[in-house]
């Protein structure tokens, strides 16, 4: 296989899971209304005092965010699995790595991206500073993929299983308290005006070992569950 | 359609495949070669899904290896899957997807016969179906949408389990049809099946597990 088919391959998953996600939108919004809801709950439930909402603030967005993910990731293979497409995609020409990277951008795209776009609203409701709702940003955009990734490998895992949805949570959550540590604490730090390149860094650096590692291991996850 | 397969070679030797503690097979070798057949047949349970499976690679047998033209496939792995096409069960059809869309993605994934969507639609007999959501399809034309992924593939082993569920009288002739034009070119075929499958006078390989079980 030549390298234009394998591009070409890689567009035309990313495009394939683009338009299915266009065509049933009503199952795709459910994460984002879950993330917006969750956040604006908690203001009603411990009491709208600004300084105690500005100090839980991050932690709560960045809980509500891993929780959403943690929702979506069970659309990533679920239906390939049930209508035969996804050993299509394992008995592809191309190497099912690169296939994977392809999957697991178009679920980011369709479920990571959004909760990026409401985050600032759902900072101003909860009374965060503008440095914060800045670093927010950068930590949603560095941390979301991450967790696109790392869930990936679980589903790959548990997608044979009738009941998988426990085991999932179980095998991926810990895998995600970094992410929720660093992230939710760089957002607090700038909120009290200090640096964050530190809390960035590891971000990054979580994300570039997720991104190395995560599309041979989703692959290599999906073939035993398939044999 | 002239243009001929290269010569390929599929060699299994002594398979054993167990499932749940019973084996379903053991020490099942076979030899498959150009415009050859090999049609597994067997009780429900005796093991033709999971044979066709590790014969994709998809599934490994517990012992036994199978070789592509000298090589191991698990070796192979991708450049197997070039000479390969797999309709298993199900259909592999994405029902929110129009017709062409499916094809045209099966296309994209596999090695392109140089066939265009809307003639390998034709020949299967969904001409005009080619804009219409695979979810208001019926059951037979989803299934001959799924074959017509053959035509699109250019695929010298093509592996196909039951391919005749649910088609029409008509359809089982039009893959019967498809089958002969393939094996005409040098095409081979592992393929399994509660019909009686006619290919005229095609060389045939039996294999009976109900008969080779323990």
């Amino acid at each position: 296989m030549t390298t234009a088919n394998l591009s070409q391959a890689f567009m035309i998953l990313l495009r394939r899971d683009l338009t299915l996600a266009y065509r049933r939108r009503s199952e795709m919004i459910n994460p984002l209304l879950f993330f917006v809801l969750v956040t604006a709950l908690f203001p009603l439930g411990i009491g709208a005092d600004p300084t105690l909402l500005r100090e839980v603030g991050p932690g709560i967005i960045w809980v509500a965010a891993l929780l959403a993910a943690l929702l979506s990731l069970d659309m990533i293979f679920r239906s390939d699995f049930d209508d035969g497409s996804l050993e299509q995609l394992l008995l592809s020409p191309h190497p099912l790595s690169i296939l994977m990277i392809a999957k697991v951008f178009a679920h980011w795209l369709i479920t990571g991206l959004p909760l990026l776009v409401v985050a600032p609203l759902l900072g101003v409701l909860l009374d965060l500073p503008g440095a914060a709702i800045r670093t927010l940003l950068v930590t949603l955009a560095l941390g979301t993929p991450v967790l696109s990734l790392i869930g990936t490998i679980g589903v790959a895992l548990t997608v044979g299983l009738r009941k998988g949805g426990m085991i999932l949570s179980l095998l991926v959550l810990p895998l995600y308290i970094p992410v929720l540590i660093f992230a939710a604490n760089a957002v607090a730090t700038s909120g009290a005006g200090l640096p964050v390149e530190a809390h960035l860094s590891l971000l990054t650096a979580l994300l570039v070992l997720a991104v190395s590692l995560s599309p041979a291991a989703t692959a290599a996850a999906l073939r035993i569950s398939l044999s | 359609m002239t243009d001929n397969y290269p010569v390929a070679a599929l060699e299994a030797r002594e398979l054993t495949c167990i499932r749940d503690d019973r084996a379903l097979f053991t020490d099942l070798s076979f030899d498959l070669g150009p415009a050859q057949v090999l049609l597994i047949e067997g009780r429900n349970g005796s093991g033709k899904t999971s044979l066709l499976r590790i014969l994709c690679g998809i599934r490994m047998p517990e012992t036994g290896s199978i070789t592509w033209n000298g090589g191991n496939i698990y070796r192979l792995a991708t450049g197997y899957n070039a000479s390969t096409a797999y309709i298993g069960h199900k259909d592999g059809i994405k029902l929110e997807l129009t017709a062409a869309e499916n094809l045209g993605f099966a296309r994209s994934l596999g090695s392109p016969s140089g066939i265009s969507l809307s003639a390998a639609l034709e020949q299967m007999e969904l001409g005009g179906y080619d804009d219409i959501q695979a979810i208001n399809l019926s059951a037979g034309q989803k299934r001959r949408l799924a074959l017509a992924r053959l035509l699109v593939t250019r695929s010298i082993l093509w592996i196909l389990d039951e391919p005749f569920t649910s088609l029409d009288t008509h359809g089982i002739a039009m893959v019967e049809e498809l089958i002969t034009n393939h094996l005409a070119k040098g095409g081979m075929l592992a393929v399994t099946s509660h019909h009686p499958v006619r290919l005229g006078n095609a060389d045939i390989t039996r294999i009976n597990l109900s008969e080779r079980s323990a």
